[in-house]
């Protein structure tokens, strides 16, 4: 069984590396190089994979999942600009695939073998525009 | 490996109809989507790649490349057209319901995929068309 929980963070970044030119940077992360930096809102969808608890018919209390993404990534994300105030993003370009990595990262200790696993992030930077992380393991087989 | 989803949208009419069934064939099989001078919608078309992250970029996909492929392969021809007239896949016996058009399009799109992109570039994973709010329509591209 899978549960997801959505959450919202709106933020500012710049996609760009530092060792490169502002034209190299232009021409492969387009507009989104802007130095001054520009902001997307954010929705992270969180889905948790594991059987329902025979006695509480819960896979996770998701007042559990909601803390853990409100002090992983809501506290440090939310109104921040990513490259100035959310490392590894002073050294790591924030692309959505980036972030999604990170996210990834933060959340999948919380959720070692045994409990209900992580078992994916979906991250929407825009309406037209999101990404979908499984781990660096790829797909995690259904338990 | 991660996949990226682009979402595209394009405005067309179409009508449910076999030649060879009769008028009231027609009507039962494909009911209001039979009406005679077509019908249409807002589709929405998600196309998602599937591929390693780029550790300098941090990038699966040349997303200006993907977009620019897609319009010259499918929202120029498709976007407000009337799909069963002017888009020639259908102008004959295919019927232009939403799981032909997912296949259409993944026709296209994989006919210049790897011309676009190279061998060792990211692949095609993923077509969703979602027809209305209710409809969708999906296939696996790998």
């Amino acid at each position: 069984m899978r549960i997801t929980r959505k959450a919202e963070f709106s933020s500012a970044h710049v996609c760009a590396r530092p060792d490169w030119s502002e034209e190299q940077n232009r021409r492969v992360f387009g507009e989104a190089a802007n130095p001054h930096g520009h902001g997307h809102n954010y929705i992270l969808e969180v889905t948790l994979e594991g059987p329902p608890d025979p006695v509480t018919g819960m896979v996770l209390d998701l007042k559990t999942l909601k803390d853990v993404i409100n002090d992983e990534v809501i506290e440090p994300f939310d109104h921040k600009h990513l490259n100035h105030e959310v490392p590894p993003f002073n050294q790591v370009v924030p692309t959505t695939e980036n972030i999604a990595r990170e996210l990834w990262k933060r959340l999948d200790r919380h959720f070692p073998e045994g409990g209900a696993r992580l078992q994916r992030i979906r991250l929407w930077e825009t309406q037209d525009l999101y990404v979908d992380y499984h781990g660096p393991a790829g797909r995690r087989e259904a338990s | 490996m991660l996949e990226v989803t682009r979402r595209y949208h394009f405005s067309a009419s179409h009508r449910l109809h076999v030649d060879s069934f009769s008028d009231d064939e027609n009507l039962r099989m494909f009911g209001k989507c039979n009406s005679p001078f077509g019908h249409g919608h807002n589709y929405t078309l998600e196309v998602t790649a599937r591929g390693d992250v780029d550790e300098a970029t941090g990038l699966v996909i040349d997303q200006p490349v993907l977009n620019e492929l897609v319009e010259s392969a499918v929202l120029r021809d498709m976007d407000m057209k009337y799909l069963n007239e002017q888009v020639p896949a259908f102008t004959q016996a295919v019927v232009p319901t939403t799981e032909n058009v997912v296949n259409e399009i993944r026709q296209r799109l994989q006919a210049r995929w790897v011309e676009t992109f190279g061998a060792a570039g990211p692949k095609l994973a993923r077509i969703r068309i979602i027809e209305t709010r209710k409809n969708e329509f999906e296939v696996s591209c790998d």
